[in-house]
């Protein structure tokens, strides 16, 4: 032992404890610290987005509109879109995790930019904070996919301010998938082939793909809305010789693919983790490695079985939807190889795991619906209705934040060097996994029975599943609280972690919990393909629970 | 100085290029081509990005991957583009109307 290490050998100085103050936070260059900027701000987004939810689930409890006034409930609804979507799921995992783990996982001292990563976490706020702005000062009600005419011409609530938000924020999107494309291009440790990258690392290039090659097009709409609202120039009027449909072509070539942005990650995460808990290499590494690639790709083509209703051509709509049932293959692929890994695995039910297998099955059922709305009659029986709702959430909800939350649970003593009580993290997901059930399986009912979205008052015959669903959201709700308290609690509280406490293979489970500033003393050279488990013993220190 | 870098001489004879095209542009907007201005412009259009591409954002005599990336965005466009034909070329195929 010497002065800069602890009695167990990890330095004493790790990038937690090399600099205090908030300078030293607001002007990190520090991938894991702006992580840690990004994992606070888009918390708060999070619960503001959540806090809209639950004013939703409220309103909807009685078919009467008794609650809040209709102008009321479609800014509720808008700005949970806007805040769920472009500020927490986006930016989620590519922002926390990734930021957190590229490096770290290819064996890199840092990005390939540092203080564009910096400037990616300002932007991010900037356009954060011109959104609040906005929703202090009335929100805006024309629902998060902002369509025309109706944003352009009809409403007078802050399109523009929103979408000045949305526009920034996006800068930060492509910010950081260029950081990540560079970083993991140029950045990997000696010996780190391509094929011996963590399939997190591929699915974080696949996404950052999308956020380079999508996010432009939903600037250049966004401008189009405002030079439109502004200077009437006539790009969707069709007065003026515009197209509204235009708009929703535009908007959903980034849009769908950002779907992609907010899953593929966690399923890069969920790959990591059924590798880790069923102590099985990954089965069929390099097919799940390319059908990350394989959905970015194809996530391009899908965009128009958003407008098979909206006076797209039919032609096209078939087009789209053949091309929208092929999305299902790579993730199917990826779905099948989780299974294949698990069999015969030694698996553990720890927290993290108990998630991923939650992803796996809410994800199979989001993933299978979406097959069936690609179907061009399915679609125009359920089109705008509580089906659609229950579909994207059992992806966006089910899938990302199920992913989100194995992957904080997972990597939490890596980032923080303490380990959370598991009693109450196993707990919280199981009551997750019960509360998003009893949430949004109702509404795959309600939608098939005809229930349309955004309206705040509904026929008395649909109320019991609507209670089912609003007491469904409660649950899941107070299984949201939990982690957030725990994992406060775990920071000061909390059993030290050792480096490795699951036993996993990656690069960063090699170096110290927390790492230090400079990631790895030394050099790391790899020598051998990733996932080689049966791998080095559990820490005993991981049964350590409250 | 990085081997991509070229001669100043060459910026300059871009720069007069660019500007012969800017010229050209409004030159050809005083002449009554029929369906073909919109060919002809967007024509010197993309000749002018492409010289702007090459030259000025370094892509001429860069690394292969610098290419790769520009056609990558450029395809991804044409995607949209593609795919916008294949709604707008086919809208009236059927015969009702507004589409």
């Amino acid at each position: 032992m010497t002065g800069t290490t602890n009695p167990d050998g990890s330095p004493r100085t790790h990038y937690l404890n090399a600099a205090y103050g908030l300078k030293s936070w607001l002007l990190t260059r520090d991938h894991k610290r702006i992580a840690l900027l990004y994992l606070v701000s888009i918390s708060v987004f999070f619960a503001l987005g959540g806090l809209m939810a639950v004013l939703i689930r409220m309103e909807l409890a009685t078919p009467e509109g008794d609650l809040f006034q209709p102008d009321i409930y479609n800014r509720l609804f808008t700005m949970h879109g806007v805040l769920m979507i472009f500020f927490f799921l986006i930016p989620g995992i590519p922002a926390v995790l990734g930021n957190f783990l590229i490096p770290l996982m290819i064996g890199a001292r840092d990005l390939a930019f540092p203080r564009i990563n910096l400037l990616s976490w300002y932007l991010y706020s900037i356009g954060g904070l011109f959104t609040l702005w906005a929703l202090l000062h009335g929100g805006v009600d024309t629902g998060w996919t902002f369509y025309t005419p109706l944003s352009t011409n009809y409403v007078n609530t802050s399109v523009i301010t929103v979408g000045v938000g949305i526009f920034i924020a996006g800068f930060s999107s492509i910010l950081t998938g260029l950081n990540f494309v560079v970083t993991i291009h140029r950045m990997r440790a000696p010996g780190l082939t391509w094929f011996r990258l963590p399939l997190f690392v591929w699915s974080a290039y696949a996404t950052s793909l999308i956020q380079i090659l999508g996010t432009p097009v939903i600037a250049i709409a966004i401008l189009l809305v405002a030079a439109e609202r502004t200077l009437h120039i006539g790009v969707f009027d069709p007065k003026l010789g515009g197209d509204p449909v235009l708009f929703q072509h535009l908007f959903w070539f980034y849009s769908h693919p950002a779907v992609y942005i907010m899953i593929l990650p966690s399923m890069g995460v969920v790959s990591e983790l059924v590798a880790t808990f069923s102590r099985k290499p990954i089965f069929g590494y390099k097919f799940v490695a390319f059908a990350s690639i394989g959905i970015a790709v194809l996530g391009f083509l899908v965009w128009g079985h958003h407008m098979f209703v909206s006076g797209q051509s039919i032609y096209a709509g078939v087009i789209f939807s053949v091309l929208s049932m092929l999305v299902a293959v790579p993730s199917a692929i990826k779905v099948f190889n989780w299974t294949a890994t698990l069999y015969k695995g030694s698996i553990s039910w720890d927290t993290p795991m108990l998630y991923a297998l939650g992803f796996i099955g809410l994800f199979t059922i989001g993933g299978l619906t979406g097959v069936m709305l690609a179907t061009l009659g399915i679609d125009a029986h359920v089109h705008d209705t509580y089906f659609i709702i229950a579909h994207f959430h059992y992806i966006m909800v089910g899938g990302a934040i199920m992913g989100y939350l194995g992957g904080l649970h997972f990597w939490w003593p890596k980032i923080t060097g303490r380990m959370y009580p598991l009693f109450w993290s196993k707990l919280s997901a199981i009551v997750i996994f019960i509360g998003f059930n009893v949430t949004f399986f109702p509404q795959f009912i309600l939608g098939y029975l005809g229930m349309p979205r955004r309206y705040h008052s509904y026929p008395p015959e649909f109320q019991v599943l609507n209670v089912m669903s609003s007491a469904g959201a409660t649950v899941l709700g107070l299984g949201y609280l939990m982690p957030l308290v725990y994992f406060i609690w775990s920071m000061r509280y909390g059993p030290k972690a050792p480096s490795n406490p699951w036993g996993a293979t990656g690069l960063e489970w090699q170096t110290t919990s927390p790492p230090p500033v400079e990631n790895f003393l030394t050099q790391p050279i790899v020598t051998g393909p990733p996932y080689t488990y049966p791998a080095p013993k559990r820490a005993p220190e991981v049964t350590v629970g409250v | 100085m990085p081997a991509h870098v070229q001669p100043l001489k060459v910026y300059f004879g871009v720069f007069l290029a660019l500007m012969a095209f800017t010229a050209l542009t409004v030159s050809a907007a005083f002449v009554n081509l029929g369906p073909a201005n919109t060919f002809v412009a967007l024509g010197i259009a993309a000749a002018k990005a492409t010289l702007v591409i090459l030259y000025f954002m370094h892509v001429k005599g860069n690394t292969k991957l610098v290419p790769v990336v520009i056609l990558s965005g450029l395809f991804f466009l044409f995607l949209l583009f593609l795919f916008l034909a294949a709604d707008y070329g086919t809208r009236g195929w059927l015969g009702v109307p507004g589409r």
